[in-house]
């Protein structure tokens, strides 16, 4: 047992000495507070925190680590998504078939449920990370410009949540989104049914109808279909979530830069 | 047994449910000893059992079990959970402040290092996640339904579950209103609560007495008017959007009378016993009078000092806010506050007066 033992630990540091093993982490063994700082400013991942936070700041009780649940969803999201995306073809056509497919032929075939109970996970999450910044007040200055950076990623996480409902092209998806987005019909002015909107004419032409309305905008058609699949699905792989990641780029920062986790004064 | 399911059901009725869920939560405010451990077991345990006994029911099984409803029994529950560790710990921060004591989170203002101390948290939260998410996607196989079909529309027809709550709106305001103009209020409103907000105080800890007002309008907003409304438009909304207590069979052929009646025929019809004019301006006079009176005169009127107000109206006046707050933010923050209590005011008037439309000009789509 104890050969076993003195051979692996032999192994072990054989690795960490080695070159290789150097040359990605660049700090010794986490023993000193000289690489406390190594650690965190040599990784590109970890550097998004500070060397040093108040205690209270990280504590669970005052955080409930939401922010950060929040994050690791969107990328389980995005690995998961990724994977969906070889195989899923956003037609009518096929849409629905290869949903089939990724859960009876695929291996491992939970990557769609990852996805589906992620993104459930993630609306909540968001959620609950807003009321707790409400709740601690963190949204006082000086992080008033950040709890609106967050609105607008609350804002997007609906929409890549409502733009992702339409893909497996089933009856839920297809009818939810009509419901949804036949309020854009009654958009004020840009809308067909919309308030005030028989008031732009001219002459007998009515400038707003069901063919360039707010509506038409956003299915790509008169009702939800070919056109509407395509253009969710381009929203939901590629223009949401850059905007989304570009986001939280600035979210992040500013949490650093407004002075960290908040706490009283 | 069958008592208790119909009192359930008669209590998860909008009209009792939302007037138990404000009553409730104003009490809360003032008697914040029930946000405690002990009140919290005994509530979460009751909870729980009859929510989790009632599976054996067979309606409410077919409707909580669905699979894209089961994240809403987690909202529900993690909510609920939330909810009441921001207030316990706000409360328990109070009494340290009543005592002359500095808060928890002042009390440990040393720097730790983040690494370990936060990046192991952070990294055992992603564990568990993990593996969370791992077992739920491999117990419950994601919904597929059948192949979409525009030619046949399910009944009830509902938008994501994030967004019930604004087609529980458009039972009470149009289209334009619930699906359109108050969503952009809420994102406004929002993103202004920090510019509006001028409390210095509770600013980086929980805390409800310093900050009561806020809490308690937020609150309101989150619990009352989304969450709730989220909720009981998954379980509790059915076929033509009619309402079903939990343990009721959605009976799709169940018809529910309307008689809508608009303000204007309230005022011509059934006051003066007349025929509606025909001028629309005319014969909604009284509808456009009361909606600038609310957004209009009735932000102004909340900004004077009591006694300057008739004697029945001085509960209205918010002129210590107008003094803290001075004009820009007190009308901002007035008009979206009542922005917000149009909804339930809405509600009230549908049960109470079977009220549709305040202002009603169908002909170019403009109802309120």
């Amino acid at each position: 047992m104890e050969k076993v033992w003195s051979a692996i630990s032999g192994a072990w540091d054989a690795t960490t000495e080695s070159q290789v093993w150097k040359s990605v982490f660049r700090h010794g063994a986490v023993t000193s507070n000289r690489n406390r700082v190594l650690v965190m400013m040599s990784n590109v991942f970890l550097h998004l925190h500070p060397v040093k936070s108040r205690k209270a700041g990280i504590k669970l009780r005052y955080t409930w680590c939401m922010g950060g649940i929040t994050f690791f969803l969107f990328l389980v999201l995005t690995f998961t998504g990724l994977l969906l995306m070889f195989y899923y073809r956003p037609t009518v056509q096929y849409a629905y078939s290869d949903i089939i497919d990724l859960g009876e032929h695929v291996p491992l075939g939970v990557m769609r449920e990852l996805h589906r109970w992620g993104a459930h996970a993630m609306v909540i999450t968001v959620w609950l990370h807003m009321f707790r910044v409400f709740m601690t007040g963190s949204y006082k200055p000086p992080r008033e410009f950040n709890w609106g950076i967050g609105v607008i990623l609350l804002v997007l996480t609906l929409l890549l949540s409502f733009t992702g409902y339409l893909l497996p092209w089933d009856q839920l998806a297809i009818w939810a989104i009509t419901v949804g987005s036949n309020m854009a019909r009654a958009t004020p002015l840009l809308g067909t049914e919309g308030p005030l909107t028989a008031a732009l004419k001219l002459g007998e032409i009515n400038l707003v109808n069901s063919g360039n309305d707010a509506r038409f905008a956003l299915l790509g058609a008169r009702s939800v279909g070919e056109n509407t699949l395509l253009r969710f699905y381009v929203l939901h792989c590629v223009g949401l979530p850059l905007a989304a990641a570009v986001l939280m780029a600035v979210h992040f920062w500013r949490v650093r830069k407004d002075g960290g986790i908040s706490g009283p004064m | 047994m069958e008592f208790f399911k119909n009192a359930v059901n008669w209590a998860s009725g909008p009209t009792v449910l939302f007037t138990l869920s404000t009553v409730g939560l104003l009490l809360s405010f003032k008697y914040t000893q029930i946000w405690s451990k002990k009140v919290a077991y005994i509530f979460f345990a009751v909870f729980a059992l009859v929510y989790f006994t009632s599976m054996l029911d067979p309606n409410f099984y077919l409707i909580v079990a669905k699979p894209d409803n089961v994240p809403i029994t987690f909202v529900l529950f993690l909510v609920a959970f939330f909810t009441w560790y921001a207030m316990y710990q706000g409360v328990e921060n109070d009494k340290r402040i009543e005592a002359g004591e500095d808060v928890l989170e002042k009390q440990e203002q040393e720097k730790v290092w983040v690494w370990p101390d936060l990046v192991y948290t952070e990294l055992l939260c992603m564990v568990i996640l993990g593996v969370g998410l791992m077992v739920w996607s491999i117990l419950l196989p994601a919904p597929l339904e059948q192949p979409a079909n525009p030619a046949d529309s399910p009944n009830p027809s509902k938008a994501p579950w994030y967004f019930l709550g604004l087609q529980e709106m458009l039972v009470y305001y149009d289209p334009w209103l619930a699906g359109v103009v108050f969503p952009t209020l809420i994102i406004v409103g929002l993103m202004a609560i920090p510019y509006i907000d001028t409390n210095p105080k509770g600013n980086g800890y929980f805390t409800f007495k310093e900050r009561k007002a806020e809490i308690a309008i937020f609150l309101y907003g989150f619990l009352v008017l989304w969450v709730l409304l989220v909720i009981s438009g998954t379980f509790l909304r059915g076929p033509n959007w009619n309402f079903f207590g939990p343990y009721e069979y959605w009976d799709q052929h169940r018809i529910e009378p309307l008689l809508n009646v608009h303000v204007s025929d309230f005022f011509w019809v059934r006051g003066l016993g007349r025929p509606l004019p025909s001028n629309p301006i005319v014969r909604e006079f009284l509808g456009i009078i009361l909606v600038l009176f609310y957004v209009g005169v009735l932000p102004v009127l909340m900004a004077r000092p009591r006694e300057k107000l008739p004697k029945f109206l001085q509960w209205i006046s918010l002129n210590k806010y107008f003094q803290k707050m001075g004009p820009a933010r007190y009308y901002l923050g007035v008009i979206l506050f009542l922005a917000m209590l149009s909804l339930p005011i809405k509600m009230y008037l549908r049960w109470a007066f079977n009220l549709k439309y305040v202002v009603a000009f169908p002909e170019i789509f403009f109802n309120i």
